[in-house]
């Protein structure tokens, strides 16, 4: 099926598929040392006097929202091809649970 | 090894089954132990019925009233509808894709051990200190102060089967995104195949929640956690909330599978492709979707507030719009179509008025305002067995009837069938229908008798005579379900001579490795488009060649044994010293079964070309 892309002749573009490879280490790397950076400057919005908790919370759950993006999409593969399905569902599954929470926040609190 | 063409003794068939991870045995095994939990439940039924036939009754205590309805409930939802539906899925699904079996064959098999040992964990508790008794469920401030240890097996039980469903739909989920034949595209699929594909998805989000419930539910019963206890600072609401999350979709996870059934049945037995195919898979999508958006009109009367209850109601009433889209597509799938009343077809049109009653009650339930009057009275109990019954119920027994060639290659036979329809149809309609009276004038559901000179005598007595409608209907399917195994002439691929899917191009059982040669799709309908061109079989897609088949193993077997013993050692570990070690033996066995399946190298094993020729050959004359 369409899904096998990965089952490659091992043999086959070796030029081509260095290349991309290569591209793919910069793109980890890039995304990897942003990663680090995010994480820093997290710690460092706890730390610092300056801001309260009401700018804090918010500003390190965007700051997770972020590697959790990075973690899916560049180390976890889900920008290459092929991984229409595994997002479908997991999106699906964000919004089911954005959804939930969501109406427990605004209409229902217990 | 290869089980091809060879006799076996009785102890070598119960090995195989108890191995086997071969989608259509395991099939069996569910239908079997499904069809076991459903006379059981439907024995709980009858119970239930004798004693509220006449006012102030006493054939059985109120305490123990309320054990038998608790586990009607708990047992025909998880362990015989569920299961029942899995039976058909797992026959039919891999087939009707063109696949060899699901993507994994041991998880199979793990789901159903997993789903089989909580079953019968949940029942012990009959015989080991009472059943629960705060019904089907559960609420926490029922539950929380109910003295047995019915409420343990119930969480401890439902924990187990509840792994085990999940295990199956993440299963049929990679098997179908994963394992279609060259041709099938997503919108080729066969309507049950969709219908299998979104359950296993809601399955997927759906149980999650459940078993987060019951975690709760058990730290709060057996280690001393207070989570809904509302005097320790927890809130019995929020098992109500997680209940529902997981409930409302589990309705949908098994009427899905039915709508999928009927679709099938509606297409065959009218000779036609299925009327507007498209708009049936974006409803049942739609339907999925919407089935998470809805759980809190379970609660209306919990106290929600005007805002929640008007926002839950209109998105209830949203619900209906998909469906209606279904059940105009089914009956114009039968207009102008050459139809013939089969037992399968004669369910499919029964269940079209049946269903649209429950689905109307529905909609009158989701007005919050009126619900206020309905809720907690037999308005309900009627409104939910409409689409129960009415839906799930009937499409199991006509999906029985409809692939029991293809399970068990002989027909099931048409004379009792129909005998078994209208007695079950008959029985259905006198038992439910008054029901909804009853609820009008005040009968309040889940309470042991009732008192005389208040109205209700007659509507009961009807509702009891019903029952045993309904169970008589049962008696003639089990006579048939013999009488064919006995005597039941062997049947060719295609029995009911419209099939249309490609489970009806391959011999009947079909053979262990289902395809000699995997097709190639050209179309909805494909085995339907090789008939029409004047084709005996499928297009092949590749080559006949040896065909690498899985291991049998015993290991799914142990691993659920040991979570079964676990669940006893933790449930007595407040009552008796040997309770936590007997829990960690249980855990122990379980992991240790794990163990042995990550280090054994499990190759499997290959079906020669030459066994095959000479399987098919054989098929071919049958």
């Amino acid at each position: 099926m369409a899904n096998h892309t990965h089952v490659q002749n091992p043999k086959v573009d070796v030029q081509y598929r260095r290349k991309k490879n290569a591209e793919e280490m910069k793109h980890q790397i890039i995304s990897f040392t942003l990663m680090i950076f995010l994480t820093l400057i997290a710690f460092f919005a706890v730390g610092y006097e300056g801001f309260s908790a009401w700018f804090a919370v918010p500003f390190i759950l965007l700051l997770a929202v972020v590697q959790v993006i990075f973690q899916l999409y560049y180390f976890m593969h889900m920008s290459h091809k092929g991984h229409e399905l595994p997002a479908l569902f997991l999106y699906g599954g964000v919004v089911v649970a954005f959804v939930t929470v969501w109406a427990f926040l605004t209409i229902v609190w217990i | 090894m290869s089980t091809l063409a060879r006799k076996k003794g009785v102890g070598a068939v119960i090995w195989d089954y108890l191995t086997t991870v071969d989608h259509k045995k395991i099939a069996i095994l569910y239908l079997i132990a499904g069809g076991i939990f459903f006379l059981l439940g439907g024995l709980e039924a009858m119970i239930i019925r004798i004693q509220l036939a006449v006012p102030n009754n006493d054939f059985i205590s109120a305490g123990f009233y309320n054990e038998v309805l608790t586990m009607h409930g708990t047992t025909m939802i998880f362990l015989a509808a569920m299961p029942l539906v899995f039976a058909m899925m797992n026959a039919v699904v891999p087939i009707q894709i063109g696949a060899r079996d699901v993507a994994f064959p041991f998880l199979n098999s793990l789901g159903f051990w997993l789903f089989f040992f909580g079953g019968v964990f949940l029942n012990l508790s009959w015989f080991l200190g009472g059943a629960p008794d705060a019904g089907w469920t559960s609420y926490a401030s029922l539950s929380l102060a109910s003295p047995t240890h019915g409420i343990d097996f119930y969480v401890l039980g439902l924990q187990i089967s509840g792994l085990g469903t999940l295990i199956g739909g993440i299963n049929f989920l990679v098997t179908i995104i994963n394992m279609r034949a060259p041709g099938m595209t997503y919108m080729r699929m066969p309507m049950f195949t969709w219908a299998t594909f979104v359950t296993s998805a809601l399955i997927l989000f759906a149980f999650p929640p459940l078993t987060v419930g019951l975690i709760f539910m058990m730290m709060d019963r057996l280690f001393g956690g207070n989570f809904f206890d509302p005097a320790l600072g927890g809130n019995t609401i929020i098992w109500e909330h997680l209940f529902w999350i997981f409930g409302h979709p589990e309705v949908y996870i098994l009427v899905l599978p039915a709508f999928g059934i009927f679709s099938e049945i509606f297409a065959t037995f009218s000779r036609k492709r299925l009327f507007g195919y498209s708009s049936m898979v974006f409803a049942t999508v739609l339907i999925g979707f919407l089935g998470f958006m809805v759980w809190a009109h379970h609660m209306f009367t919990v106290g929600m507030g005007p805002i929640a209850n008007a926002i839950f109601a209109v998105a209830t009433m949203a619900i209906a719009v998909p469906t209606g889209i279904k059940i105009f597509n089914w009956l114009f799938t039968m207009w102008g179509g050459s139809i013939r009343f089969t037992t399968p077809m004669m369910y499919a049109v029964a269940f079209i008025p049946s269903f649209v009653i429950g689905g109307v009650t529905g909609v009158m339930n989701a007005t919050a305002a009126a619900d206020y009057q309905y809720h907690d009275s037999y308005f309900v109990v009627a409104h939910f067995h409409y689409v129960i019954v009415g839906g799930v119920v009937f499409a199991l027994l006509a999906g029985a009837h409809y692939w029991w060639p293809k399970m068990f290659g002989k027909m099931l036979d048409e004379k009792l069938g129909k005998v078994t329809f209208w007695l079950f149809f008959i029985g259905f309609h006198l038992t439910f229908f008054i029901q909804h009276f009853l609820g009008l004038m005040g009968m309040p559901r889940r309470v042991f008798t009732f008192l005389p000179g208040q109205g209700f005598e007659t509507g009961n007595m009807i509702s009891t005579i019903g029952a045993f409608f309904m169970a008589a209907g049962t008696i003639v399917l089990l006579a048939n379900v013999v009488i064919t195994t006995v005597k039941g002439k062997r049947v060719g691929n295609d029995p009911w001579e419209d099939g249309r899917t490609l489970e009806w191009a391959v011999s009947s059982p079909a053979p262990e490795y289902n395809f000699a040669q995997t097709p190639l799709v050209r179309g909805l309908d494909a085995y339907w488009i090789e008939k029409m061109e004047g084709k005996k079989g499928l297009t092949p897609a590749e080559p006949l060649g040896d065909i690498h088949m899985p291991n049998p193993s015993i290991l799914p077997f142990v691993i659920s044994l040991g979570l079964f013993v676990a669940a006893f050692g933790f449930l007595f570990h407040q009552d008796h010293a040997w309770g936590t070690p007997v829990g960690i033996v249980g855990l122990l066995i379980t992991l240790g079964a794990m163990f042995f399946r990550s280090i054994i190298d499990d190759h499997g094993f290959h079906i020669h070309k030459e066994e095959i020729m000479e399987a098919e050959k054989k098929g071919a004359g049958a």
